[in-house]
């Protein structure tokens, strides 16, 4: 068996796969620096990123590929499932090696686990463009916190920056302790020395909510409710619809 | 803020130029920006969604309103549901009415004039605020304005219209807006609403003129299908603008859309299905949407008192809806004389392939796509994937289930690469029927393997 151990980065994937095309040899396993080996092994690789290597990877698929299928590559990675960087490597492998393109090959086993976890990623980054809150702060920023599953806030920044072009606003991400934050020209990604209590909690508290807030989040509230109809309560497609792991950072659920 | 204050005699006072005079309902005043919201509007938003929730629509895609110079809000792409009320209904646009107050008396409708109902009207700042701050949140994809009838259709129809003007030319606000037209408004202002409307609707809400006469005696065909006309007039002629000048204003780019209730009337599937197909041939009708007829006004006896909404016959229209707009069957084959109501227990789709066996068994790797699309368990999702990935190499069984076929049901329709199972030749349609209608049970007793009932221990 044939072990590659990498610093578990997406410049890193494509460093191995270079390296493996060098060195003719594949890895049964990818392993992230640091992580115990297993009992038995043939060979353990320790592959340095190099971003010439990225590069000559990136543009080799790119001939290839469609850019729709490079897009899946990159959400893919953005699930950080344990498993995905050795089928990510796989699915790369076979790009390479088969004449045609195999993006819509979706009998192939690998192919069609990729375009599943793409989906489910999308399904998230929709999800978190669909139930984000902002709050408004009284220094007039826009604060939201969201717990996603997979690494998606990336994903949906263009759509925030296109729709919220005139306000400022941070997009927290609980989970992973970053997030973004947009000043009506650009986002940057930020990362905070001091977890403040809006940042473990997700809600800001009223003494930094903006004068109104409070009021347009009871307001809200109250719509939701008036606005469901009594006679066709339906809890279980309601949690279906909007599943209860969002209805913490949620005013109309709290 | 004088918000409610109504300011005949004071146009000459220094008040006007400083505070906003409230002229009938609402002055648009941009000298001040914001007005305060107070538990007023709670009260008002209140009462106002609780008129407004019996309107089905909800759909907030369709149109191409890209976000302008960085102004606020963007249309473009799908609609997202912001929400989902507790009856499952997603919540996308904020619905309201701008008052509940009607002239009209609808049997069907909770606001009707005889209803002893909290009534509130909203100023026309009031609104644009709540709709510009809930989406600065995030809480709405957009507004859906409707309106109960004061004085006459034409003074309703132009409060709307002032609203999203308000919103599109004071605001730059380019979320989405679904506008109702009301019904006997005249041509130039549902010219007007278009311009800044992404969609518009009136609705039909009983398919069958006669019915309508005894439930709505203010109402007629004319009323609703005029302004219906007027809008795919309006688009088409901008259509036509647009194909000269790059340039020309769009008009009601999402097109619009209706609503009929089902179960207030005796009228069939059938009767229901042919209206709706028959307003799909026309180029602008996008959605129309089936409500569930639930008595509001459980005194009225021209209306069936029923026990609970009758949501499985919704559902099932809905899904003979999609079948029409996206599986390609004509209406006629879903209903027709011989069946003129959908099957409750199946869907449309099952229950075509069950009067239709001499159709199947279907080959996967071989048929058309239009084909596929007819075989029950394949979707459109599944039926596309099929048709790109069979080029690779002929589809099994376990490659289908993975693709996503509900193999349960298609294994008695299709035939692919393995040898073919019992198909529905084989087994006889009433047995598929039997089989697939069948309630899973909690435990599944093996009648070939012997049981001995042993005694419970006390």
């Amino acid at each position: 068996m044939t072990i590659f151990v990498y610093d578990k980065t997406f410049e890193g994937l494509l460093t191995a796969v270079f390296d493996a095309y060098s060195r003719r040899s594949f890895p049964d396993m990818l392993l992230a620096e640091g992580e115990p080996l297993p009992l038995f092994y043939d060979e353990a690789v320790t592959i340095c990123t190099d971003d010439a290597k990225v590069d000559r990877v990136w543009k080799g698929l790119q001939k290839k590929l469609s850019a729709t299928a490079l897009s899946v590559i990159t959400v893919t990675w953005l699930s950080e499932l344990p498993q995905v960087d050795i089928l990510l490597f796989r699915y790369i492998r076979k790009a390479i090696d088969t004449p045609r393109t195999i993006e819509l090959n979706f009998g192939d086993p690998d192919v069609l686990e990729v375009s599943k976890i793409w989906r489910k990623v999308t399904n998230e980054r929709l999800r978190v463009i669909q139930f984000l809150r902002f709050q408004k702060a009284s220094d007039g920023t826009f604060f939201a916190a969201v717990k996603p599953i997979y690494n998606v806030l990336p994903l949906t920044l263009p759509h925030l920056k296109d729709r919220f072009a005139d306000q400022c606003w941070l997009l927290y991400d609980l989970k992973r302790a970053y997030g973004y934050y947009y000043d009506c020209r650009e986002t940057t990604e930020v990362r905070f020395e001091e977890q403040e209590a809006h940042l473990l909690s997700g809600l800001l508290s009223e003494e930094l909510m903006d004068a109104d807030e409070k009021l347009f989040q009871q307001m809200w509230k109250t719509y939701f409710q008036s606005i469901a109809i009594k006679e066709r309560l339906n809890p279980k497609l309601h949690r279906q619809n909007m599943p209860a792991r969002f209805w913490k950072y949620m005013p109309e659920k709290l | 803020m004088q918000s409610e204050m109504h300011g005949h005699g004071m146009e000459n006072t220094w008040a006007f130029s400083v505070f906003c005079v409230w002229k009938d309902y609402a002055y648009i005043c941009p000298l001040i920006p914001a007005i305060i919201m107070d538990g007023r509007v709670l009260e008002k938003l209140k009462i106002l969604a609780e008129s407004a929730k019996y309107d089905v629509s909800c759909a907030s895609s369709g149109t191409s309103r890209k976000n302008r110079n960085g102004a606020i809000g963007s249309a473009a792409g799908w609609g997202i549901c912001h929400s989902f009320a507790e009856d499952g209904r997603c919540i996308s646009l904020l619905k309201i009415m701008l008052t509940n107050y009607c002239m009209f008396d609808c049997a069907y409708c909770i606001n009707r004039r005889s209803n002893d109902i909290p009534r509130a009207t909203l100023t026309v700042t009031e609104l644009v605020d709540l709709t510009i701050e809930f989406y600065r949140r995030n809480y709405i994809e957009g507004l859906f304005l409707s309106s109960g009838v004061v004085r006459n259709a034409d003074y309703t129809m132009e409060r709307l219209v002032r609203v999203v003007k308000d919103l599109r030319t004071v605001h730059r606000f380019n979320g989405y807006i679904h506008l109702k037209s009301i019904p006997g408004a005249s041509q130039e202002l549902v010219n007007e609403a278009g311009l800044y409307a992404d969609r518009m609707s009136v609705n039909i809400e009983i398919p069958n003129e006669k019915s309508l006469q005894l439930l709505a005696p203010e109402k007629d065909f004319q009323s609703v299908f005029q302004p219906m006309r007027y809008i795919q007039q309006g688009v088409l002629q901008s259509a036509e603008e647009r194909k000269r000048f790059r340039h020309a204003p769009r008009f009601v780019p999402a097109g619009q859309s209706t609503q009929m209730i089902v179960g207030a009337t005796p009228d069939s599937d059938k009767d229901i299905l042919r209206l709706s197909s028959a307003l799909y041939q026309r180029p602008t009708m996008k959605r129309v949407y089936y409500s569930g007829f639930i008595p509001v006004n459980a005194y009225d006896n021209r209306l069936p008192a029923l026990k609970q909404p009758p949501l499985v016959r919704e559902n099932r229209l809905y899904q003979a809806d999609w079948l029409l707009r996206f599986y390609q069957f004509k209406v006629d084959e879903i209903v027709n004389d011989a069946y003129p109501d959908l099957d409750l227990e199946v869907d449309p789709k099952l229950g075509w392939a069950l009067r239709h066996p001499e159709q199947f068994p279907v080959d996967i790797n071989k048929a058309d796509y239009e084909m596929l699309l007819r075989v029950p368990g394949i979707g459109v999702k599944s039926a596309k994937l099929i048709v790109v990935s069979r080029r690779y190499s002929r589809l099994g069984t376990e490659q289908l289930k993975k693709i996503g076929v509900v193999m349960k049901k298609a294994c008695y329709f299709i035939t692919c690469r393995e040898l073919p199972v019992r198909t529905i030749n084989e087994v006889s349609p009433e047995a598929v029927r039997q089989i697939l209608t069948r309630k899973a049970g909690r435990k599944k007793v093996d009648d070939r393997q012997l049981i001995l009932p042993f005694q419970e221990e006390p």
